[in-house]
């Protein structure tokens, strides 16, 4: 962004404000992360940093909140990252196979009341997550599914596929319909035509639905805090009763996992955008 | 063109309409047939499940069923003075039934929420009956008014008779601080009682700032990433889609430690002078916190709707302003900016439409004066188990929210909602 020699000065004394509230706002967005890396490592129970850690002392760093979220008596966090991965595999399964194929529906200029569908079908991502949360533990109890795994994968579900249906539509939005009719014509049944054709070309824009609806899943915390007994309890639930009751240095050994395991997933979805920007023939 | 056109026919004889239309319809058939699985499922387990909240929100039949013939006799009765004999008479054997059910307790808590100080006099005749002191045979009437002067009071007569009707609107009317009178007529708490009211008008408050904010902070960030080149821009993007891939936990535990009065944002403060070691300012359990945590925690879903905007925005629209003699912050107001509009509405409902319904972030962070409406239906649902209440603010606040969903879905149409 250098500025041509021509400008004027105060429009370049702007362009450096400009600059510094930009580099203020990227601060304010990612630093609050990076507190959390150091004191996890802190040898101390206080959740400030301490005057070691100040002067980089070595003995003020320690891996002891790592040890206590692994091997930690009583601890919670083995069953709960259990749950929450068994939870966050089965909702994002769901959530893949019934976006995809509403998706498909919804992406055919065929069909009817297209509008209406659509925002039905997107109104878990915008209703409170409150009201979604009583709607859904009234409905759950009724059925006597209310404290079981199988509750929680189903409400999951409901939450996670607004997002596979975005993300597929938007792929399918650029997707070329005459290949499945140049299969159709050379004899291929409609079941084949998706698993050659159809399917390998959105398959970005469904995995990276999946990741979202994965994502949603592993970090909700409002519906389970609902739905949960003491045998579902995720990570979520684990950090929530955690933040509100103590603040254990433990809670930020498991956030700094949680933040590596987030930069893995924003790596993925981001090779997946461009890799299906590519094969829609978007060249930026 | 002659009058009589000729009808054109497929090669199997059908006239092409209606073989047209039939392909068609099949392609519609299939479309829906696709769409079908997903809507099913959602409306059985997620609208279905909302309609119950508006019954159960709405729902009195508990009573109406406890007390079938005090309603039936209450109906002769004018509801002035003191109500005859025969409707004490149909009070005291339905009273009888539910003493025999063990139901009485209900009964009374549920009259106490209609008229204070109904549970101790319903249990002063619970008392009188289980002691066998009532005499049937005499005037019921007498002896009831002998246990406890409220019985006496036309007003308790009253409160039982509002809640005949199996239907009520007094939850929506609690959630704006407002209650059936003994008349029947509408009337406000006291002042000092209002507690709804200003959770409505703090969640109002604290979505309309945080938008205002998310608008003032993302709006330059978005035009930077979207003028800056490839290479650069992709590096900053990274910075707005961590913390939106991140934990809500996560970055809600991380304001906490960075706002808690020994934290790194108030040594930041002590060190640069702004404020005494002695005297650190409170900066998490209250509104400030709220704003900050929601601030940046809603910030992503600000910018990337202005960036997908601005991206399309041809760079030459601004030079072509600046070359027709517009200085640059001309062109920008009336050429750039008003170009933008679409992704800032659509930014900006998004967010507020998020915020309006935040329950983690303020129920960490908010402390009392922080709290929202959402964290009053938590409240309602896990603590005082008044679970119709908290259905009907949860609609209450549903119905604030579908209005901005449609408002969206006018503006920028849900299909156009993009992620990442």
């Amino acid at each position: 962004m250098a500025l041509p020699s021509y400008t004027e000065t105060r429009y370049r004394i702007w362009h450096y404000v400009y600059i510094a509230i930009c580099t203020f706002v990227f601060f304010f967005l990612i630093a609050p992360l990076f507190v959390i890396f150091p004191l996890s490592f802190n040898a101390e129970e206080f959740l400030v940093f301490s005057e070691g850690m100040k002067n980089l002392d070595p003995d003020a760093f320690s891996l002891r909140w790592y040890k206590d979220m692994i091997y930690g008596t009583k601890n919670p966090w083995g069953l709960a990252a259990k749950n929450s991965f068994i939870i966050a595999i089965f909702a994002t399964i769901g959530s893949i196979i019934l976006g995809t194929l509403a998706a498909l529906g919804l992406s055919s200029r065929h069909m009817p009341y297209k509008g209406i569908i659509m925002a039905t079908l997107i109104s878990p991502m915008i209703v409170p997550l409150i009201i979604s949360g009583v709607a859904i533990f009234f409905f759950m109890a009724k059925v006597g599914l209310a404290a079981t795994h199988t509750g929680i994968v189903l409400a999951h579900i409901i939450l996670g596929t607004p997002f596979v249906v975005i993300t597929v539509t938007a792929t399918l939005s650029g997707f070329d319909h005459s290949v499945t009719r140049a299969a159709a014509s050379l004899g291929s049944n409609p079941v084949n035509t998706f698993m050659k054709i159809t399917l390998p070309l959105i398959l970005p824009g469904v995995i990276s639905g999946g990741l979202f609806a994965f994502v949603t899943s592993f970090d909700e915390v409002v519906v389970v805090l609902f739905l949960a007994g003491l045998e579902n309890t995720t990570i979520p639930i684990q950090m929530w009763t955690g933040l509100r009751e103590q603040l254990s240095p433990t809670i930020l050994a498991v956030a700094t996992c949680l933040i590596i395991l987030s930069t893995l997933i924003l790596i993925s979805a981001e090779l997946l955008r461009r890799r299906s920007e590519r094969l829609r023939g978007i060249n930026r | 063109m002659s009058s009589e056109t000729k009808q054109i026919l497929t090669t199997d004889g059908i006239p092409l309409e209606v073989s047209l239309k039939k392909a068609e319809k099949k392609n519609k058939i299939k479309a829906f047939l696709l769409v079908a699985p997903l809507l099913l499922f959602l409306i059985i387990t997620y609208v279905f499940p909302i309609g119950e909240m508006f019954s159960r929100s709405i729902d009195d039949k508990m009573i109406t069923n406890m007390l079938p013939k005090t309603f039936k006799e209450m109906e002769k009765w004018d509801g002035k003075e003191l109500p005859s004999e025969e409707v004490f008479t149909a009070f005291y054997y339905d009273y009888k039934v539910l003493v025999k059910k063990q139901e009485h307790g209900k009964l009374g808590q549920r009259l106490n929420k209609e008229k204070n100080g109904f549970n101790s006099i319903t249990k002063k005749l619970f008392r009188q009956i289980k002691r066998k002191k009532i005499d049937e045979s005499i005037s019921i009437k007498e002896q009831i008014m002998k246990i406890h002067k409220r019985w006496r009071n036309v007003e308790y007569w009253q409160a039982i008779k509002r809640t005949a009707p199996p239907y009520t609107m007094s939850k929506y009317l609690k959630g704006m601080d407002m209650y059936y009178a003994a008349d029947g007529s509408i009337s406000q708490v006291e002042e000092d009682r209002r507690i709804h009211r200003i959770l409505w008008l703090r969640t109002l408050e604290i979505a309309f700032f945080v938008t205002l904010f998310c608008f003032l902070m993302g709006y330059p960030i978005a035009h930077l990433l979207a003028t800056l080149p490839m290479k650069y821009s992709n590096l900053l993007m990274i910075c707005v889609l961590l913390p939106f891939w991140t934990s809500l936990l996560v970055r809600t535990a991380s304001w906490m430690i960075l706002l808690q009065q020994q934290g790194v944002v108030n040594d930041f403060f002590v060190m640069i002078g702004l404020v005494a070691d002695d005297n650190r300012p409170e900066m998490m359990y209250n509104k400030v916190g709220t704003y900050v945590a929601m601030t940046q925690i809603l910030l992503p879903f600000m910018v990337l709707p202005l960036y997908s905007v601005m991206k399309t925005i041809s760079p030459s629209l601004m030079r072509a302003g600046k070359s027709l003699g517009g200085t640059p912050f001309v062109a920008f107001w009336k050429v750039y900016f008003p170009l933008t509009i679409p992704g800032i509405g659509a930014g900006c409902l998004l967010v507020f439409i998020l915020a309006i319904g935040y329950y983690i972030t303020p129920a960490l962070v908010g402390g009392a004066s922080g709290t929202l409406i959402s964290n009053q239906i938590a409240f309602h649902m896990k603590q005082t188990l008044d679970w119709s209440f908290a259905s009907a603010m949860g609609l209450m606040l549903l119905s604030g929210v579908l209005v901005i969903y449609w408002i969206y879905n006018k503006l920028v149409g849900v299909d156009n909602i993009k992620l990442g």
